[in-house]
This record gives structure tokens, C-alpha cells and sequence, in this order.
């Protein structure tokens, strides 16, 4: 059977604390998208609303692709953190 | 009829052909072990691969089928855009460290990595296949479409031309030449759509857009009475408001013996006609444009605004201005779209496209193409459940997945997960950018929107369209050459090495590999042949929808509960893929493509992922819930014992 890694992996201890991280991290960035699809469902009109001379739909869109790569950030900066602490 | 053969377009396509056959012959001397083939021999740097992320996943659909439908529908073709970023979330916090650490060469390894099932290595190897060629049949059809206007050659030889040379990077290097490929075309991507944003802002809004030089077709705007006597009696009314082309809104009218049609609007003194763009389809299949024949070049290139308001005082032009100026100009603005309508008559049948001024406050906003405002109950359903696939699409994609394998570590997966959020985000906030400065430029062609960004470039003058259009086949071949080690390794390694048992040694494993590319370069190619003409973009949003239902559960599900079994797997698999296929078949959308009325589909909606995800995850639980004496596996999500 060809399973198992391509390359050797070292141990790692800090898997069980990046997978809780991740999933609490997964859970706080859908938080957002489910409100985002449940405001163009059931309030599109407010997606039209103008704040600081955007409609709130653009500040929406900016606001879910920033908020991606700064919990992708974050959440790399903790595992990081993890490794080298679980794993030295 | 709007596009330009360049020269220097072809001289740069050919150009970075030759590269990458270059780069991948070099790289196939070292290219002997299994590992390597399918692999890279997992040693590729995180930065590499994060960007090589972006150049596999920002296909032809993401540069030009995003772009155009910005340019088309505003903010509801953006909404892809952050609908696929957002999935990237799912593969980064969920799938992309485990994926790393369960898998070795395809996806079906990562999935049956505790069990050993023939059922998993089945049912995931042909998942795997088949979203690989939906994804892959738009590819090699767009390459076709591409070649076409721009070098002037058939469609066939577009699709060999992007065949052999994808199939030869594939067939020399697998996986590393794969990449590399993948990691020029992502970084070229980034680099050049930047440039092109930085160029739209630079030259600002205008209400007279200049086409590299070319003014901007003045639409004219008519007089009548209330009895259809014009103001202006160099034109002559030959179908007028009885006709059937006057109960649809519109007549047609002639003057020095050129015929056009006219949308009328009522007013208080009579009339108000504004000229539109029609195309005729005769009884004989002769196509004709506003009248002419495709090559006389009648068919304008629209797309203006019509009122420029910024700060609330109305100007003819901006000059350069900011990326967050540009978004607030367009918001207090008014741009015209253009409205679509079909009038048959007894010479064939006439596509009007008419002008719609409309308030950038809502092109800017949901509801241009998504039925959002008013909308009933399945409507709704059907926007959520598209918004639903597009979240867990990504982090099943089967080509997507590979990419962990190629890398060295876990962190090293996670880091390159990161890097591709930041290029795909970044490309994703110029897509924006890159759709509105081709609604507002005067450079979109209605016949196909798909055009919209290389069309944008040529309005900067050939030598950007050059770089632009030899991109939009890298982009092709990125995409394609991801696609087919995808292919090949699901064929040789999921189904000849692992599910039919055949002992095959590092050496013979490669050849194989490289043997089963050799034949889905074929059946690409074939089907890229097959399906011209065909307006198959619809294909990825099954791919997405066809991974998000049969893939993510079973990976879910076998990372974060204990009690998964191999047939509950295999089963999520089975169900997640019938249901999703099932359902897309009677949807109101093929209704449409069987020639049928979409209101007689079965079901009302096209999106099935909001039934046949919970359908795949139910179908997993119930299904190891009954089989849980058959296996006893341990938590998928404990360290790996290496």
C-alpha cells in the first residue's frame, strides 16, 4: 500500500493544539461569512448603505479578504509559538 | 471584430512555452524516484508553493470569468471572488496540516490512510477524475476561445497547441515541472494584474473613455412624437410600435440604407430613443452585427458611465486617482449596463442589447445577477447553497490538495497555505478593480465578457493586450498542468498501484504516471475539441459543487471524529457525489441546455451543495455508526507515529 508521508515527518506534539486552534479560528472567520450571506439575504438594502463613501457591501468584501490573511497570520504566529515549544 | 492579432502576443506566448518545455526537460534528469514525479520529491519551499497555489488555483475562470462578470453584473461577480478566498480559510485552519501528514501523492491516500479500503481507493480515485475534468473541459475550451481572436488560428489548434505542451510539462517532470510552471504563471499574474490596476487608476474615470487613442462610440439618442415622428427625418421608421419589435419596447429605423434598433422610452412629450447594439442570428445561420457582417467591426465596444459625480460635483474627468476614490467616484455615479432582450421575427432571431443607466451605489451592491432583493424563499436558497460551495469547494479540490505533498513539512504546508491567501486575496481585490475599469472603459465586448480584462489591457495599447493575452494561456496551462498529475495520479497511483494491487516497482510507478498523463492530455484534448462552441463555464461551479458534497465530509469527518469507518468514508463519497450530480441534472439551468422551459425543472434551484453536503455528512455518520464492529481505527488527528 503507497501510503504515508512522501517525506520523512518528524514528530509532532503540537499537533492537538493547532487543530483546537484551528477549529476555533474556522469558526470565528464563518462567524462573519454566515452574517455577511445573511445580510445580502435577508437585508440586501443594507448592503447599499454608504459608509466613509463605499457602499457597505465593498467595505464587506474588503473586510472578509483582510480578515483572512490576519487570522492566517495570527493563526501561524500561535502554531509557530507551539512548535517550538512543544516539539524542542 | 473588436480584437487585434498581435504579433507580440504570439512572440510572448511562444516565449514562455519554450521556458517552461525548457525548465521541464531540465527538471526531468532528476525527476527518476515516484516521489519526485508525484511529489517534487516534497521538498519545494513554502514560498514556492504558496505562490504555486495561486498560479494552480487562479484559473481562466478566476482572470477572465471573474473580471467579465464584474465588468458585467458589479459587485455579484466580486461575490465569487470572496465566496473562493473564504475557502481558503477551510483549507487552512482545517484541512492543510492533517492533509500533509496523512497523504503521499493524491488526496485518495490522505482519505485512506488508516484503513486500507478498496471502497476509499474506488470511490475517491473517481471523484478525483471527475472533478478533475470538469475543471479541465472550460480550461482546454477557453484555450480554444483564446486562440481564436488572437492569433488568428482555428480553435483545435489552440486546444492541441495548450494539450501537448501541458501534457509534455506533465509527462517530462510531473510535479516539478508542474510547479514551477504554476509558480511563474501565479507570480507573472500578480505582477502584471497590478501593473494593469496601477494603469486604470493612473489614467482615472472618464465619461468619454478612450480606447488606446480610439474614441468612444457616441451612442444617439432620438426624438419622436407620440406618434413615432421623429425629430431628426434623416431616419425612416420601418418597424414601428405595432411591430414586433415595438411590443417588445424597441423599433427598428434606417437611414442611408443601414438599418438599427432603438429602445424607446416614454415620455411626457412622446419618445425618447436610445440606439442599442443587436446581433441577428438568419433563418440560414448567417450572423450579422448591428446588421454587418462580424469582420465590418459595427458591433461597438461598450461600457460608460454616463453621469461622473465625485464629491458631489458632477465632472467630466477625474485624471489619476486613489484605488479608494476610484471605488467612491463609481459609487456616486451612474454607469450604463446593458439589458439583454430576444425578439424573434420572420428573418431569424435579433439579441438587442439595450442601455440601462444605473447608480453605482447599486452596481456596488448584491443584486445584479443574484436574485436578492424580493427574493422568494428558493431563491434565497439557492444564493446561500452557491455561497455554501464556494466556502468548502476549495478545501476539496483534489489538484488543490496535491500541493501539500510537495512540500517538506507541516509548517511548511501551513506557511504556504498563508502565502496563497495573500496572493490569491491581493488578486482577488484586483479583480475589482480590474471589472469596474472595464465597465467604465468602453472596451467590453457583450458577445463575451470572458474578454473583458485582456480587452481592458489592449486599451492601454497592444503591448499590455500582448502581455495580458500570453498570460491568459499561462494562466491556461497552470491550471491544466495541475489538473493532470491530479488525473495521473488518481489513475496509476489511487486505482493501478493501490486498488488493482498490481505491484509496481519506484521505476515502473513513474512510467506509469507519466503514461496515464500522456492519455488525459488525449481525452483533454478530445473533449476540449468536442465541447467547442459550448459555453461550458458552468463545469468548474460543478467541480466546486461535486468536491464541496463528495470530498469534504469524508475529510472532515475522518479528521475530527473518532468514530469514522472506511465504508461510512466511502459511502459519504458515493452520496455526496450522486446527490450533487443528481441534483445539478434537473436543476432549472440544464432544463435550459436540454431545450426545455427551466419553470418545468424537477427542483428550482441550481446550487445542490446546501442538500447534498448535509446528505454526504448524514450518509457518513449513519453508515459508521452501523459498521463501527468492522473497524476499530484510532483518532485520525493524533500525531503521525513517524
Amino acid at each position: 500500500m503507497g501510503h504515508g508521508p512522501a517525506v520523512k515527518l518528524g514528530k509532532d506534539d503540537a499537533a492537538s493544539f493547532k487543530t483546537s486552534l484551528g477549529v476555533k479560528m474556522f469558526f470565528g472567520y464563518t462567524i462573519f461569512y454566515v452574517i455577511f450571506i445573511a445580510l445580502n439575504v435577508y437585508a440586501p438594502k443594507s448592503m447599499e448603505t454608504i459608509i466613509f463613501g463605499q457602499t457597505a457591501a465593498v467595505i464587506w468584501g474588503f473586510f472578509l479578504l483582510g480578515l483572512a490573511l490576519i487570522m492566517a497570520v495570527i493563526y501561524n504566529h500561535f502554531c509557530t509559538q507551539a512548535e517550538k515549544r512543544y516539539n524542542s | 471584430m473588436i480584437y487585434t492579432q498581435s504579433p507580440l502576443a504570439i512572440g510572448l506566448f511562444i516565449f514562455f512555452v519554450l521556458f517552461v518545455l525548457g525548465l521541464s526537460f531540465y527538471l526531468a534528469r532528476r525527476t527518476s524516484s515516484a516521489e519526485g514525479y508525484y511529489a517534487a520529491g516534497g521538498n519545494i519551499h513554502w514560498m514556492t508553493n504558496g505562490i504555486a497555489f495561486a498560479g494552480d488555483y487562479l484559473s481562466a475562470a478566476s482572470f477572465l470569468g471573474i473580471c467579465g462578470m464584474i465588468a458585467t453584473s458589479g459587485y455579484d461577480g466580486w461575490m465569487y471572488s470572496i465566496g473562493y478566498l473564504a475557502g481558503w480559510v477551510v483549507a487552512l485552519f482545517l484541512v492543510a496540516e492533517p492533509m500533509k501528514r496523512l497523504g503521499k501523492y493524491t488526496f485518495t491516500d490522505a482519505l485512506d490512510s488508516k484503513f486500507n479500503s478498496k471502497a476509499i481507493q474506488l470511490m475517491a480515485a473517481i471523484s478525483t477524475l471527475l472533478v478533475s475534468i470538469f475543471y479541465l473541459i472550460p480550461q482546454m475550451v477557453g484555450a480554444g476561445v483564446l486562440v481564436q481572436p488572437l492569433m488568428g488560428l482555428p480553435h483545435w489548434v489552440g486546444v492541441c497547441i495548450v494539450g501537448v505542451v501541458v501534457t509534455l510539462i506533465v509527462a517530462t517532470a510531473g510535479m516539478a515541472s508542474t510547479t514551477y510552471v504554476q509558480f511563474f504563471k501565479g507570480a507573472m499574474l500578480l505582477i502584471v494584474s497590478t501593473a494593469l490596476v496601477g494603469m486604470v487608476l493612473f489614467r482615472g474615470l472618464s465619461t468619454t473613455p478612450e480606447n488606446d487613442g480610439k474614441p468612444y462610440h457616441d451612442f444617439t439618442t432620438l426624438y419622436a412624437d407620440s406618434a413615432l415622428v421623429l425629430e431628426d427625418t434623416s431616419y425612416r421608421v420601418i418597424a414601428g410600435l405595432d411591430s414586433i419589435f415595438g411590443k417588445e419596447g424597441f423599433v427598428k429605423l434606417e437611414r442611408n440604407g443601414k438599418e438599427s434598433i432603438w429602445q424607446l422610452n416614454e415620455t411626457s412629450e412622446g419618445y425618447r430613443l436610445e440606439e442599442t447594439l443587436y446581433a441577428t442570428r438568419l433563418n440560414d445561420g448567417t450572423r450579422l452585427y448591428n446588421g454587418s457582417p462580424a469582420e465590418e467591426g459595427q458591433f461597438f465596444p461598450v461600457g460608460h458611465i454616463k453621469e461622473l459625480v465625485v464629491n458631489g460635483e458632477e465632472m467630466v474627468a477625474t485624471g489619476p486617482i486613489g484605488p479608494f476614490s476610484f471605488l467612491s467616484a463609481l459609487t456616486e455615479s451612474t454607469i450604463v449596463l446593458w439589458g439583454t432582450a430576444y425578439v424573434p421575427d420572420a428573418d431569424g432571431i435579433t439579441t438587442i442589447y439595450y442601455q440601462k443607466p444605473t447608480p453605482g451605489s447599486q452596481i456596488l451592491r448584491p443584486g445584479l445577477r443574484f436574485k436578492v432583493d424580493n427574493s422568494t424563499p428558493m431563491e434565497k436558497f439557492n444564493f446561500i447553497s452557491l455561497m455554501l460551495a464556494l466556502f468548502c469547494g476549495t478545501a476539496a479540490l483534489p489538484h488543490i490538495l496535491i500541493r501539500y505533498y510537495t512540500v517538506p513539512s507541516q509548517a511548511a504546508a501551513r506557511k504556504s497555505t498563508i502565502v496563497a491567501i495573500a496572493g490569491i486575496g491581493f488578486f482577488y481585490l484586483l479583480t475589482l478593480f480590474m471589472g469596474m475599469g472595464a465597465m467604465t472603459s468602453g472596451v467590453i465586448n457583450l458577445l463575451d465578457n470572458n474578454m473583458s480584462a485582456p480587452l481592458l489591457a489592449l486599451s492601454f495599447g497592444v503591448f499590455l493586450f500582448a502581455i495580458i493575452s500570453s498570460l491568459a494561456f499561462a494562466t491556461v496551462l497552470g491550471t491544466v498542468s495541475g489538473l493532470i498529475v491530479a488525473s495521473s495520479g488518481a489513475i496509476a497511483h489511487d486505482l493501478l498501484d493501490n486498488f488493482l494491487g498490481l505491484k509496481m516497482t519506484d521505476r515502473v510507478k513513474v512510467r506509469a504516471g507519466k503514461i496515464s498523463a500522456v492519455c488525459v492530455g488525449a481525452i483533454a484534448i478530445y473533449l476540449g475539441i468536442v465541447f467547442e462552441g459550448m459555453n461550458v463555464s458552468f463545469l468548474v461551479g460543478w467541480a466546486f459543487a461535486v468536491a464541496a458534497s463528495a470530498n469534504l465530509p469524508a475529510i472532515l469527518m475522518l479528521l475530527f471524529w473518532s468514530k469514522t469507518t472506511a465504508r461510512g468514508v466511502a459511502a459519504s463519497i458515493t452520496v455526496g457525489l450522486v446527490s450533487s450530480l443528481g441534483l445539478i441534472l434537473v436543476s432549472p439551468d440544464m432544463w435550459l441546455r436540454y431545450g426545455k422551459l427551466p419553470a418545468d425543472a424537477p427542483i428550482q434551484f441550481n446550487s445542490p451543495a446546501l442538500i447534498s453536503i448535509p446528505l454526504a455528512f448524514a450518509a457518513l455518520v449513519v453508515i459508521s455508526l452501523l459498521t463501527q464492529k468492522d473497524v476499530n481505527i484510532g483518532h485520525a488527528t493524533e500525531p503521525s507515529s513517524n
